[in-house]
């Protein structure tokens, strides 16, 4: 009896756990394990949307790999913002956060001053850049210009397109503010006592005290935001699009990474071989490499903070 | 370690001279801090100024490098509105928005509960493949996706793909609000189930009321993201213009007003005033949010 009780109890826990997973387990299963899997036959197969699939092996791997001309260009540049951005964006990050805990009067709207243009909609911020950074009239180069400072042409010249999105991503830097202004303020103040107390420099008391303590914080800022380097997308496509005047509607060609292929990324050849060229299996290649290259970040990321999957225990 | 508890009565009962520096010493230190926080917050800040004033000047000042407006010209607001097919796109993006956040929590809230309050086989793989869910481009499956919404259903053209999906669960959100829920003692959920609870009761009575800052920080952090998102309308509705979203038909109007950067940064301006306003009436929970993505594991 007690085995029947014990049996119908457990089938009835399982039951439980099913409904409350159940939109999620649809969810995973049509949105993400069956796509994934679509995506790796798309790769092997000729496909323009009409017809049938035809099956041409690795035709479309060596393609992208060798004669597709957006590939390479957008891996460069992709490297370059994991360095330059990425970095950019961590010690700028953690710099602001220092500030707002050393602040003492009107924190809060400082705080609020940092925090809101990261919420500023991608592509309204990236258009007001692309006009607060036009050459011609724009009011960066006015004040630049009046300083006697050199005046580049920022997303017109595909030596500063790169810098300028890189502004613009500096800018919005509200979420590291918070997140490593949080950090900051649990590292124990007895630690800053001693080391005041053994005579510790202001720069000792960061390098030895501060820096030991949120290092976790700051390798999470630093794989998180290689992440987001590699999903890169609204904004380089916006910019480019804007600065080269060739916008609007559906209808009209753009070829991405204006000037120059300087701004294409990862993301955008998926849209530019799937959905300009019309050819399905040569995207499914590059959504294939983008994939890869997330997982290998976010495995990074969670074999560094198993803390995330233990905690429920 | 005795000496210095030695010193440091003498220490306070110093003359004056050395006091005086010291107290010299943080008035400078607070001079310093706060002139480089004046600067950080006119960087942060300039932006939305220019933007602003660039939005209010006349269509021929806006060709020129002047900063400020020598007319005011407020018009140029109503000139937006009055774009054929801004309104619309309003429309979209709140339902798009909108509707997307409520489903997006309706659907979230058990799994997330589910994976933080339960113990059951597989539950850790399940929050393995949700952060897995959460770390991937939106661009890895748009073909296959793309595809199935066009072919099979033959709703492009319209929002309704990126609206259902978000009824079968958001990862971010529920990897959000589980991390939330963890910080649930168990206690409260065994006082519920020795009172007779059912675990549906459980999760409506007990647990929806202490997760409501967690609840209120994945619905702003949806109606955020969906608000602004760009690749789905692009992708979806761009064959449409009649089922544009702001974010998506933003840069279609600096298309049609090339060299009105005054109106072009009127509409811009008002893509970013509803974030911006639901952001001062939610700020608290909003930081929250965002600590909670980063430094609770």
């Amino acid at each position: 009896m007690t085995t029947h009780t014990l049996r119908a109890k457990r089938t009835r826990g399982a039951l439980r756990t099913a409904a409350f997973m159940s939109p999620w387990l649809i969810g995973f299963s049509v949105f993400f394990a069956y796509p994934l899997i679509s995506t790796v036959y798309f790769s092997f197969m000729k496909y323009d949307g009409f017809g049938a699939p035809v099956f041409n092996g690795l035709d479309n791997w060596t393609y992208v790999f060798t004669d597709y001309p957006n590939f390479w260009p957008a891996m460069r540049n992709t490297l370059w913002l994991v360095v330059v951005m990425v970095i950019c964006r961590v010690a700028f990050g953690l710099g602001i956060g220092l500030l707002i805990t050393k602040i003492k009067s009107g924190t809060g709207v400082f705080r609020t001053l940092f925090y809101l243009p990261y919420l500023a909609p991608p592509v309204a911020a990236t258009l007001g850049f692309v006009f607060l950074l036009n050459p011609g009239t724009g009011p960066v180069n006015e004040i630049l210009g009046s300083l006697g400072l050199p005046t580049p042409d920022w997303f017109t010249d595909p030596a500063t397109s790169k810098p300028a999105l890189t502004i613009l991503a500096v800018w919005g830097i509200g979420d590291l503010m918070v997140i490593f202004m949080a950090a900051l303020l649990d590292v124990p103040k007895e630690q800053y006592e001693a080391a005041e107390l053994d005579g510790a420099s202001s720069w000792q008391r960061f390098r030895f005290v501060t820096l030991p303590n949120i290092s976790p914080i700051v390798l999470f800022a630093v794989v998180t935001g290689v992440i987001q380097a590699m999903q890169y997308y609204t904004q380089p496509l916006v910019a480019g699009k804007v600065a080269s005047g060739v916008i609007g509607n559906s209808g009209q060609p753009f070829e991405p990474g204006f000037p120059d292929k300087s701004t294409l990324t990862l993301p955008q050849l998926v849209y530019n071989l799937g959905f300009q060229r019309f050819d399905y299996g040569s995207a499914a290649v590059t959504a294939l490499v983008l994939f890869v290259l997330a997982m290998a970040f976010t495995a990074l990321l969670m074999r560094r903070r198993g803390g995330l999957l233990q905690a429920g225990d | 370690m005795s000496t210095t508890t030695l010193e440091r009565p003498l220490r306070t009962e110093t003359p004056t001279p050395a006091r005086r520096t010291a107290r010299r010493r943080a008035t400078l230190h607070w001079i310093g801090v706060h002139s480089l926080g004046t600067a950080a917050a006119l960087f942060f800040v300039l932006p939305f100024v220019f933007l602003l004033l660039t939005s209010l000047m006349s269509d021929r000042q806006a060709l020129t490098s002047d900063l400020v407006p020598h007319t005011w010209e407020w018009g140029n607001y109503v000139k937006v509105f009055r774009t054929p097919g801004f309104l619309g796109w309003w429309r979209n993006s709140l339902m798009y928005a909108g509707l997307g956040t409520v489903l997006t929590v309706l659907s979230s809230v058990p799994v997330a509960y589910a994976l933080a309050k339960f113990r059951f086989r597989g539950r850790n793989l399940s929050l393995l493949l949700v952060i897995s869910m959460m770390m991937l481009p939106p661009q890895v499956v748009i073909i296959p996706m793309y595809l199935f919404w066009s072919k099979q259903l033959d709703l492009t053209g319209t929002l309704w793909p990126l609206i259902i999906p978000l009824a079968f669960g958001d990862a971010f959100s529920i990897f959000l609000l589980r991390q939330f829920l963890l910080t649930i003692p168990d206690e409260y959920l065994d006082a519920a189930k020795v009172d007779g609870c059912g675990d549906f009761r459980t999760l409506i009575r007990i647990v929806l009321p202490m997760a409501r800052p967690g609840i209120a920080a994945i619905a702003l952090f949806q109606f955020f993201a969906l608000w602004n998102d760009y690749f789905g309308p692009q992708i979806y509705a761009s064959e449409n213009p009649a089922a544009w979203t702001l974010s998506y038909g933003l840069e279609s109007f600096k298309g049609a007003h090339q060299t009105n950067w005054n109106l072009t940064m009127a509409a811009t301006v008002l893509v970013m005033a509803p974030v911006i306003l639901v952001f001062f009436f939610a700020q608290k929970a909003f930081v929250e949010g965002v600590t909670l993505t980063g430094v609770k594991g």
